[in-house]
């Protein structure tokens, strides 16, 4: 395996967007907060969530999982997307890396952002309201594979785009509606019955839930189901995305 | 030794048959010359080479390792300057250098101090690849080719769209670095660069290699000996003598091109030729023939039953 050389990809891909930290760390940050303030502001007294926990403390775990969701797959993507259309990807199919190392970069440089501006959030939140930390370990387990799960949606995305726009598409029909409606502002159980069992179909209900159990020790559903499905959903579009890479699915014409 | 073989490859896209058939072996230390004109398939040889593009048929080896079967070790050996100015608008010249390298699995500042002195890039290591001028960025993706020493370096119309003087320092770089034993594949529209820097040459052509020669045998077989005269005429000529119609390559209003044999044909008796036939002669320029004109006599050649 070359270490080096996949370090190298993953190094640069963090770089890449430290480079640009204004807009790729801090933005989402202040966006999320905004949220908090918002949301909190008008639905603290009016939204009942698990029991005694208050709605505000009940957003703060939603908000960091959307921040690692939409963060983790911009990284990815956006970096593909641009590499493909200014042509500077040659750099990168000349050299000996292997499928699997271009992936593990690739995922691992849109992880490292989605911890970070996750981590950002919580911060900046714990700032204005204090959230428990009944199970970290869930917690972390939740995030790792979240970012891991986008950050590979990320490559699909970023490989099969071919311009732009298409990438915008797939990030604002799908990657936002799809973690707008994962309960990072509601529980499921305050949606009438046929939303509830809609939202079961959503993969991102499942990641926010689990993480959210990381911190209250409470969910909606089971944390072992919301990691089978998490788990699932990375295993599966980790083996469509390498097949992709192994083949050069639009990288090697 | 072979530095490159390529035997039967052929690649289409869609319905484009871009490559058919092309079989080519390059030896370790040659300096060789692949021309031809745009859409001969050159670019999509190279891609193939460096794993950019997949070959439909046929085997390509860099040094003796398959490029798709042993790509890590084919890619270490090679290293390609792209057609295109493309680069990383996130970096510093140094940095893109120490990032190319570590893709290779390497780390050695001395040799990138090197290379940017050569390419007379280091009063420029520390500036954004964005700031940099056209002539510059060809020096930077010169510098990445070789960033991880290979002994194979393939430079892709390296000088097309550049100034006299970048070209002049392009042509004197890559002279040294044959001359320090690696072996270069060179593509070029300019058949006077081939023809002073390359041992052999291969002309591609609709996918085919339709020469391949040492540069004095193509030479030698008439090719480059011909100049073109572009004669502006106060009115348009109306009837071209019988004597000078073989010689005649097109007629526009009051422009006329000939076409002569440098050692065969007297421009002198063209001239004569003309004013006899009533023409005013109002202005005369002649250049060197060019790839379509080398694409012609092949043509006539390969017409008239001689080896191409």
């Amino acid at each position: 395996m070359n270490l080096r050389g996949c370090y190298t990809l993953f190094y640069k891909e963090l770089l890449r967007f430290f480079k640009v930290a204004l807009q790729t760390v801090m933005a989402p940050v202040v966006t999320a907060l905004l949220y908090l303030l918002v949301f909190a502001h008008v639905l603290e007294d009016r939204v009942q969530v698990f029991g005694e926990i208050g709605y505000t403390v009940f957003l703060v775990p939603g908000l960091i999982m959307m921040s690692v969701i939409q963060n983790a797959f911009a990284n990815s993507s956006s970096s593909l997307i641009q590499s493909k259309v200014t042509g500077n990807i040659v750099f990168i199919l000349v050299s000996p890396l292997s499928y699997l190392e271009l992936y593990l970069a690739f995922v691992g440089a849109a992880l490292a952002r989605a911890v970070v501006v996750g981590l950002g959030v919580w911060a900046v939140a714990a700032a204005f309201v204090s959230v428990p930390l009944e199970h970290p370990g869930w917690a972390l387990l939740f995030m790792v594979l979240g970012g891991a799960v986008l950050g590979t949606l990320g490559v699909i995305a970023g490989i099969s785009a071919e311009k732009f726009d298409q990438l915008a598409g797939f990030q604002n029909f799908i990657i936002v509606p799809l973690s707008f409606l994962s309960g990072v502002f509601y529980s499921l159980h305050s949606l009438p019955p046929f939303w509830q069992q809609l939202s079961r179909f959503n993969p991102f209900f499942y990641m926010i839930d689990g993480f959210r159990y990381g911190f209250f020790g409470v969910a909606d559903v089971h944390p072992g189901l919301s990691l089978a499905v998490t788990a699932g959903a990375w295993l599966a579009l980790a083996g469509l995305t390498l097949v992709m890479l192994q083949r050069g699915y639009k990288l090697r014409n | 030794m072979t530095a490159v073989s390529i035997r039967g490859v052929h690649k289409r896209f869609g319905e484009v048959h871009a490559l058919r058939g092309v079989d080519l072996e390059i030896r370790r230390g040659e300096f060789f010359g692949l021309l031809g004109p745009n859409g001969a398939g050159k670019s999509t040889l190279i891609n193939i080479m460096a794993g950019l593009t997949r070959a439909d048929r046929g085997q390509v080896a860099i040094l003796g390792h398959d490029v798709v079967r042993d790509y890590r070790q084919a890619r270490r050996a090679l290293g390609v300057v792209p057609q295109e100015l493309v680069f990383d608008p996130f970096f510093t010249v140094r940095e893109v250098l120490r990032i190319q390298a570590g893709y290779f699995g390497l780390r050695d500042e001395a040799w990138i101090e090197e290379l940017l002195s050569a390419l007379m890039l280091s009063d420029k290591a520390d500036a954004n690849m964005r700031a940099l001028s056209g002539g510059m960025k060809r020096r930077v993706l010169v510098a990445q080719a070789l960033v991880h020493k290979p002994p194979v370096v393939v430079l892709d119309e390296p000088t097309a769209g550049v100034d006299v003087e970048l070209r002049k320092s392009l042509w004197a770089f890559i002279t040294r670095l044959h001359r320090n034993g690696h072996t270069i594949l060179l593509t070029t529209h300019y058949l006077e660069e081939a023809e002073s820097l390359c041992g052999r040459i291969a002309i591609l052509n609709h996918g085919s290699v339709v020469a391949l020669d040492t540069t004095r045998g193509l030479m030698e077989q008439g090719i480059g000996n011909t100049v073109c005269v572009s004669i502006t005429t106060a009115e348009p000529l109306v009837r071209i003598p019988e004597a000078l119609r073989s010689r005649l390559k097109r007629q526009e209003g009051e422009l006329v091109v000939f076409q002569l044999h440098k050692n065969r044909d007297s421009l002198l008796d063209l001239l004569d030729g003309l004013r006899a036939a009533g023409a005013r002669i109002k202005a005369l320029h002649t250049e060197e023939a060019d790839l379509e004109d080398v694409f012609i006599e092949l043509t006539r050649a390969r017409a008239g039953g001689a080896r191409p």
